[in-house]
C-alpha cells in the first residue's frame, strides 16, 4: 500500500567538489515500522546515505520524501528523525538524565513529563536508576544503551543507527543485536541501520539494502539476499561463496569445472554465466562418487564445522566446503551438489570502454575483462588506476580498477593483487574493438 | 644498563634551584626583614595600611578583570568561527592573529599609541581605556589559542547530536559548545588575567603611572627600598597563587570512550 511508505529516496546523488561521486542515483522506499539495513563495505556510501536522511549532508541531486514531502534541505533539528551515532556522541558534561532529557527540555515539556519519559526510556534500555550516573563511569555497552534511550525518548518517526555496535565486543554485540530487534518490535519505530557486518544485517533486518560504490546492488529480505544473490558482488559480500565461471549447456543445465550440472535457474543454452555455490551447499563424499573431484589442501576447525578447501583437478579452482567431518589434508575427495544449491547468475559481460586517439582520429575502444591483464609497471599498460574491489571466482580474480579519470574498468586476472594497488591494464592490441568516434577536424 | 632518566633532570633541577627557588627565598627574606636584617612584620602591615599600595592592588585587579572580559568577548567568537571551519583557511588566519606576537611589544604598543592619538586627539585624556585596549591587544592571542584548541578537540558528532535532538544553533552554542570548551576558556583567562595584573610595559607606555603592581614594585626598588618592594611582590605572588588554586582544576580528558575492553 502506497500510504504506508514513510520515507522515499528519489534519484539521490551525492558528490563532493563535483568530482568524487559517493552516491549515484539511489532510489529506495522504506515502509513505516520497517527495520531496514544499509549494508556494504567501507566507502560504499551507506553512512553518507544515512547522514543525508538525518540532515547532516545535503544531497547533490534528488529528493528525500518524508510522507511525500521533500525534506532534503531541512536542517537536522527540523526533522522527526533521531540518530544513534557511531561513537554514541553522549554529552560528557552532563549526567545520564541530562543527556536523555536534552531533546525533551528543548521542546519545553513540563518537568514531570520529562522525568516520566526519561524513566520510561531507561526502562526500555534496561538501565533503570542510572539517572545520576556520569557518562564516563559507564561501560561501552551502557553508553550505547543511553545513546539509544536519548534518541527514542523523543519518539522519532525514524531512528537512524550508524554502526552503533561497531565498538562493542563480540558477545555484547550479539546481545545488543537481539535487544535492538526486540526494541524495534516494541516501539514500532522505523529503524534504518547501517553496518558493514553481514551477519549483523542478516540477523536483525526486515530488509537489507546492499550497497557498493554508491550503487544499490540488491534490496531484499535477508533470506533472499543470502540464497538468491543478484550478482557476484552480493554473493561474495554476504557469506562465503564459491564462484565459478560457466556456460549454460541447456535451458536448466550449466557447465562449469569441466562437467555438466543441472540447476534450477533457466537461461538459453550458450549463455555465459557465473555459478555461485555456498560452502554449506556442497557435501563431501568419496572420490569415486564425487561430482567435483580434487585434493584437500586445507581443513580448519571453526567451532561448529570444518572449513575445508579442495583444489579441483585443473589445479586452479579452489572450492570451499563446510562439513561436520574432518578431512585429511592431501587426501583425494569428491563433492556433491544438489541442483537447488547451484545459483546461476548472468555473467557480467560488461565491456570496458575508453576513448583513444589512433592515426589522427578519435575512437571508442572496447575490451572484455578476460582479455586484459594487470601489471605493476605503470607505463606498460594503456590505462592506469587503483584496484578498488576484488572478487575471487574459482580460477581467477575479478578486479575493478578505477582510473585517474575516475572511470571503472573490469579486469579478470589469475594472480592476486591487493585493494589499493596501483596497476596498469595491459590489453593486447588485437583484442581491442575500435569504433570511429569522429574525424579529426 | 639502566636508562639515566633521573640524571637527565639535573640541568633543569639546577636551573630551578638557582633561578626559581633561590630568588623566591630571597624575596620572602627581604619582605619580612628590615634594612638591618631583623625580622619584622612592619612591611606587611604597611602594605595593608598604606592607601597607596591597597589602591594600586584594587586598581590592578579592576584593570585585569576588564582586560580579561574584553579579551574573552573578542576571542571566543573568533576562535569559534576559526575552529568550526566557517572560514576557508583557519590555520592561515590563526597565524595572522598571532603575528603581532612576533613583533617586539614596545614597538607594537608605540604603534598602538600613535593610532590611538590619531583617533582620540590626545591619548592623555583617556589613560584608563587606553590601558585596557593596550593590554587586550597585547594578550588577545593568549586567549584565542587555548579556546581555539579546546573547540577543535570537541567531537563534531556532539554538535551533530545536539542538532539531531532538536537544538537550534544558539542552543548548540550555549548548551554544548561553550560548556565543552570550558577548559580552554579557563586557561585563556589564566593566561590573560595574571599577566594583566602585573604588566609593567603597557601601563608605562599607555598611562605613564605607577598605578599598577608591577610599577609599584619598580618605584620602591628605584628608591632602594628593597624590603617594601619585596613585600609587594610577596603579596602579589600569594594572591595570584590563591587565584590559581581556587580555579576548578582542568578536567582530565577522558581518552577512553568505552567499548571493547570494558
Amino acid at each position: 500500500m502506497e500510504d504506508k511508505i514513510i520515507i522515499e529516496l528519489k534519484n539521490i546523488k551525492k558528490s563532493y567538489d563535483g568530482e568524487t561521486t559517493v552516491i549515484s542515483d539511489i532510489n529506495l522506499k522504506i515502509k513505516k515500522g520497517e527495520f531496514v539495513t544499509l549494508l556494504g563495505p567501507s566507502g560504499c556510501g551507506k553512512t553518507t546515505l544515512l547522514r543525508m536522511i538525518g540532515g547532516f549532508e545535503v544531497p547533490t541531486g534528488g529528493e528525500i520524501l518524508l510522507h511525500g514531502e521533500d525534506i532534503a534541505t531541512l536542517p537536522p533539528n527540523e526533522r522527526p528523525v533521531n540518530t544513534v551515532f557511531q561513537k554514541y556522541a553522549l554529552f560528557p558534561h552532563m549526567n545520564v538524565y541530562e543527556n536523555i532529557a536534552f531533546g525533551l527540555k528543548l521542546k519545553k515539556l513540563p518537568k514531570e513529563e520529562v522525568q516520566k519519559k526519561v524513566k520510561r526510556a531507561l526502562e526500555v534500555v534496561d538501565l533503570e536508576g542510572f539517572e545520576k550516573r556520569k557518562i564516563n563511569t559507564l561501560s561501552g555497552g551502557q553508553q550505547q544503551r543511553i545513546a539509544i534511550a536519548r534518541a527514542i525518548v523523543n519518539e522519532p518517526e525514524i531512528l537512524l543507527l550508524d554502526e552503533p555496535l561497531g565498538a562493542l565486543d563480540y558477545k555484547m554485540r550479539r546481545e545488543m543485536q537481539l535487544e535492538l530487534k526486540l526494541m524495534h518490535e516494541e516501539l514500532g519505530i522505523t529503524f534504518i541501520f547501517v553496518t558493514h557486518d553481514q551477519e549483523e544485517a542478516l540477523t536483525m533486518s526486515d530488509r537489507i539494502v546492499v550497497l557498493s560504490r554508491g550503487h544499490i546492488q540488491q534490496v531484499g529480505r535477508p533470506e533472499d539476499i543470502y540464497s538468491i544473490p543478484r550478482n557476484a558482488f552480493v554473493a561474495d559480500f554476504i557469506g562465503e561463496s564459491n564462484i565459478f565461471h560457466g556456460k549454460m549447456s541447456g535451458y536448466k543445465t550449466v557447465e562449469f569445472l569441466e562437467d555438466e550440472f543441472s540447476c534450477e535457474d533457466g537461461y538459453p543454452a550458450g549463455t555465459e554465466v557465473e555459478v555461485v555455490i555456498r560452502p554449506e551447499g556442497l557435501t563431501p563424499c568419496s572420490y569415486e562418487e564425487g561430482k567435483i573431484k580434487g585434493e584437500v589442501i586445507s581443513c580448519v576447525f571453526k567451532g561448529t564445522y570444518y572449513e575445508t578447501t579442495v583444489l579441483y583437478e585443473d589445479q586452479k579452482s579452489e572450492v570451499v566446503v563446510y562439513s561436520k567431518k574432518r578431512m585429511e589434508v592431501g587426501a583425494k575427495a569428491g563433492l556433491l551438489v544438489e541442483p537447488e544449491d547451484i545459483h546461476v547468475m548472468l555473467y557480467d559481460t560488461h565491456k570496458n570502454h575508453f576513448v583513444v586517439e589512433k592515426d589522427g582520429s578519435m575512437y571508442d575502444a572496447y575490451f572484455s575483462p578476460s582479455d586484459a591483464k594487470l601489471s605493476d609497471d605503470a607505463e606498460e599498460g594503456c590505462v592506469k588506476g587503483n584496484i578498488v574491489s576484488i572478487i575471487y571466482k574459482g580460477d581467477h580474480y575479478s578486479y575493478t580498477v578505477v582510473s585517474e579519470e575516475n572511470k571503472n574498468y573490469f579486469v579478470n586476472d589469475e594472480y592476486l593483487w591487493n585493494t589499493g594497488d596501483m596497476v596498469s591494464i595491459i590489453i593486447p592490441e588485437e583484442k581491442i574493438e575500435y569504433n570511429l568516434l569522429k574525424e579529426e577536424a | 644498563m639502566k636508562f639515566p632518566g633521573r640524571r637527565l633532570s639535573i640541568p633543569y633541577a639546577l636551573f630551578l634551584l638557582f633561578f626559581v627557588v633561590l630568588p623566591l627565598v630571597i624575596v620572602f627574606y627581604y619582605a619580612f626583614t628590615d634594612g638591618s636584617g631583623q625580622f619584622t612584620l612592619e612591611n606587611f602591615l604597611n602594605f595593608f595600611q598604606n592607601p597607596k599600595t591597597m589602591g594600586t592592588l584594587v586598581y590592578s585587579l579592576v584593570i585585569a578583570i576588564l582586560t580579561t572580559l574584553l579579551a574573552l568577548v573578542l576571542a571566543y567568537p573568533t576562535a569559534y568561527i576559526l575552529a568550526m571551519g566557517y572560514v576557508k583557511n583557519p590555520r592561515l588566519l590563526l597565524v595572522i592573529f598571532i603575528t603581532p606576537m612576533w613583533i617586539n611589544s614596545v614597538l607594537r604598543l608605540t604603534a598602538l599609541k600613535e593610532i590611538l592619538s590619531a583617533i582620540e586627539g590626545n591619548i592623555a585624556y583617556y589613560p584608563f581605556i587606553n590601558t585596557i585596549l593596550g593590554m587586550t591587544y597585547d594578550f588577545l592571542p593568549f586567549m584565542i589559542l587555548p579556546i581555539y584548541n579546546s573547540i577543535t578537540k570537541i567531537d563534531v558528532s556532539l554538535k551533530e547530536a545536539a542538532l539531531d535532538l532538536g537544538a537550534s544553533n544558539r542552543s548548540v552554542l550555549w548548551k554544548v559548545m561553550i560548556p565543552l570548551s570550558m577548559p580552554g576558556i579557563i586557561s585563556g583567562i589564566t593566561m590573560v588575567f595574571l599577566p594583566a595584573m602585573t604588566n609593567y610595559v603597557v601601563l608605562d607606555l599607555m598611562y605613564n603611572s605607577t598605578y599598577i603592581m608591577g610599577s609599584l614594585i619598580g618605584s620602591y626598588f628605584n628608591a632602594y627600598d628593597w624590603n617594601r618592594g619585596a613585600m609587594v611582590s610577596a603579596v602579589l605572588l600569594l594572591s595570584i597563587a590563591l587565584l590559581s588554586f581556587s580555579e576548578k582544576p582542568e578536567r582530565k580528558e577522558k581518552v577512553k570512550v568505552g567499548g571493547v575492553s570494558e
